[in-house]
């Protein structure tokens, strides 16, 4: 007994990567270990979920796969560490996780005191409401009285309050702690109203709804939730580094590069897609590493829309649509800044 | 003579009255014997009535096999959906262990059970055996982590599902096992110092819930170590496990300890036994016989709570069932989920029982005179 905790011990003393002394340390211990420690969440359908085979899938995993074919060359070398809400904000502190790829809402405080730098949004959310189409209700505005499912102890909690209070309308809510039973005590019939991030609701609708035409999200979104990968203060190149890997990622898509089509790219004369692709030399240079990384980082994960499509997008199980998550040129928010 | 015999004039047996034996009279000593066990038996028979064909059509008659396509599952609701089970079994009782490895964890739990099952033969409670489960242990080990004998190098982050939730436990109570008995002797101890620190240990643990030493354990003291240093996150939950386990089992053992009559005690003192002499061949023998039942429950309550371990990322039998669920295609069968591992948990604690039962008639032979 006593053997098999002492060689747990000694396993487990294993010299991380943190601290927050001076520019680069983050980096180099991640460029020394070879591989990039990468916090997901434990299970959310479309974002960090492991398949049948337990291998992780999803957005937030796809974005941590990126940096590590941007940073390596390789989408093998990341290691997922699965984390509880609870859990996240220590575990980037205390350098368990090198990045934060976790559905995570960027606000203030946590730019701030909870000492995290954000990297570009990778998926606009915010809270909706969904109804049984047998209500007849078009809009939020006309909720007053109703009974609302929603999950206890989050965010959505407490805007449900807010927004009530702000509409000055009456509402009984039904708080559940597990997300499977909110769902169920709406389907059921127990509320009328289910609330969550829209995401959410609309991925409950396609997967487990028993007839998904009965039920429609209303167009009022009561919240802003972008959500965002974050690494700690204190390695702004890592940060750099995180930040253009999703700039890359959205910018070949407003290019229309994809995975597929990208070698036909190579001998485009448009200067911005060669000095994207490396063709023309310096971006890999700025960000210290190989001038091919976003070149390696589309061929071997995607573009924004192709990793949005696989995961979450109409064809798969979510059916989400694009929505605020569309680019700026198609009505929607995902804006990549200029590479040069 | 003979013949007298056969001529006894003896009648043949008369059966005794239907009232008296068989399933008529069993039925109304047992069921109605009283008003109101009739008016609870009638009451239960209607229950049953109306739960056991709704059960029985969802789990059974409407249920979609093992091998059918979600979409025939999502087609129709009214019945479970058992193909969840049979696709997401590996993924359930092993996590994110590497796939085409996962004979590894098979192995372990296998070896596990049959270390288990063999413990729990009289025969085998001789030192010996100890060795026996140290060879187990490192052969677990070996097939954990590998990194041996041409086995991949397998993290520990990477454990998941039953073969973790057996070595939280096992590893657990192993270990907590002979703490407990060291803080018991310790609460009973004459030293004031030794019992002081002991009732302090036992006090502060169980005053406080299991899942608030968890989160310390993964929150709280990763801020507290050095930069840099970083303890593996199963090896802090084992810990608090065994710190959590050894309070609780301390105060069992405790009682058994207080149930011994003074007499025993006096008796080996005037035979001239040292201390560990006497608690080792009179008094424990005696109070551990007598604790088994809240031992056992202790047992039993901590093989369950391992699945807290799901608030710190860890992957025990729930989390990878909860983690099956997220999968977009197989999301909403949880149903189907829970009971799987229900089941699971039900078949471990049910042997746990009904084998401490079994030993506790055993070792309190000769109390029952």
């Amino acid at each position: 007994m006593k053997s098999g905790i002492l060689a747990a011990a000694a396993v487990a003393l294993s010299i991380g990567a943190a601290g927050t002394a001076h520019a680069g340390q983050t980096l180099d211990a991640i460029k020394q270990k070879g591989f990039i420690q990468c916090g997901v969440n434990t299970g959310l359908a479309g974002f960090s979920n492991p398949d049948s085979s337990g291998n992780w899938t999803g957005l937030d995993v796809d974005v941590c796969r990126a940096v590590a074919v941007a940073l390596f060359n390789d989408p093998a070398k990341v290691k997922f560490t699965p984390l509880s809400a609870q859990q996240r904000f220590p575990a980037i502190q205390s350098g368990e996780v090198d990045i934060l790829s976790r559905n995570t809402t960027w606000t203030l405080t946590r730019d701030t005191s909870v000492g995290l730098n954000f990297a570009p949004v990778t998926y606009y959310d915010g809270q909706g409401f969904m109804v049984s189409k047998k209500l007849g209700v078009k809009s939020a505005k006309e909720l007053n009285g109703a009974t609302v499912c929603v999950q206890s102890g989050t965010t959505t909690e407490l805007n449900l309050a807010d927004y009530f209070r702000a509409t000055n309308m009456q509402y009984n809510p039904v708080v559940i702690e597990s997300v499977d039973e909110v769902n169920a005590a709406f389907f059921a019939g127990r509320c009328d109203v289910l609330t969550t991030d829209a995401s959410g609701l609309a991925g409950t609708r396609a997967a487990v709804a028993p007839n998904p035409a009965d039920y429609v999200i209303l167009p009022e979104i009561i919240s802003k939730e972008p959500l965002a990968p974050a690494v700690r203060h204190g390695d702004d190149q890592w940060y750099d580094l995180v930040t253009w890997t999703v700039y890359a990622m959205i910018d070949a898509e407003e290019n229309g590069i994809t995975s597929k089509n990208i070698d036909e790219f190579m001998n485009s004369k448009n200067p911005s897609i060669q000095r994207l692709l490396g063709v023309s030399p310096g971006m890999g240079k700025s960000l210290g590493v190989d001038e091919k990384w976003a070149y390696n980082v589309i061929k071997k994960v995607g573009n924004y829309g192709e990793v949005f499509d696989r995961n979450v997008g109409p064809n798969t199980a979510l059916k989400l649509e694009r929505g605020l998550n569309a680019l700026w040129t198609k009505g929607g928010l995902q804006y990549a800044m200029p590479l040069r | 003579m003979t013949e007298n015999v056969q001529h006894a004039g003896s009648l043949p047996d008369e059966r005794p009255p239907i009232t008296v034996v068989g399933p008529i009279a069993w039925v109304r000593n047992n069921l109605f014997n009283t008003w109101y066990n009739a008016l609870l038996t009638i009451s239960i028979i209607w229950l049953l009535y109306k739960i056991i064909p709704g059960l029985l059509s969802w789990l059974v008659i409407n249920a979609h096999g093992f091998s059918a396509p979600v979409q025939e599952c999502r087609a129709d609701y009214s019945g479970a959906c058992w193909s969840f089970v049979s696709e997401k079994l590996r993924f359930i009782l092993f996590g994110t262990f590497p796939y085409d490895e996962q004979w590894r964890p098979l192995l372990t739990i296998m070896i596990f059970i049959g270390l288990l099952a063999a413990s729990c033969d009289k025969r085998f409670w001789k030192p010996w055996f100890l060795a026996v489960w140290a060879g187990g242990l490192a052969l677990v080990s070996a097939l954990m982590w590998g990194g041996v004998l041409g086995l991949t190098y397998v993290e520990n982050s990477l454990w998941g599902g039953l073969p973790l939730t057996i070595i939280l436990s096992v590893v657990g109570l192993a270990v907590a096992f002979p703490m407990s008995i060291l803080l018991a002797l310790g609460r009973r101890s004459n030293l004031p110092g030794i019992k002081a620190v002991s009732v302090a240990y036992i006090e502060l643990i169980r005053g406080v819930p299991l899942i608030s030493l968890l989160f310390m354990a993964s929150v709280m003291l990763p801020l507290f170590l050095p930069n840099g240093v970083t303890i593996d996150k199963l090896v802090r939950a084992q810990v608090a496990f065994i710190l959590f386990a050894a309070a609780y089992m301390a105060e069992a053992i405790r009682g058994g300890l207080q149930a011994i009559p003074k007499g025993q005690y006096e008796a080996a003192d005037g035979l001239g036994l040292g201390y560990w002499l006497k608690m080792r061949k009179i008094i424990l023998p005696q109070a551990l016989a007598i604790a088994i039942p809240p031992l056992v429950n202790t047992f039993i309550s901590f093989f369950k709570d391992t699945s807290l371990v799901i608030i710190i990322g860890l992957y025990d039998l729930l989390g990878t069932a909860k983690a099956a669920l997220t999968d977009p295609t197989w999301r909403g069968f949880y149903k189907e989920a829970y009971l799987f591992i229900g089941l699971i948990y039900w078949v471990f604690c049910f042997f746990m029982s009904k084998y401490s039962q079994w030993l506790e008639k055993d070792l309190n032979r000769a109390r029952r005179r």
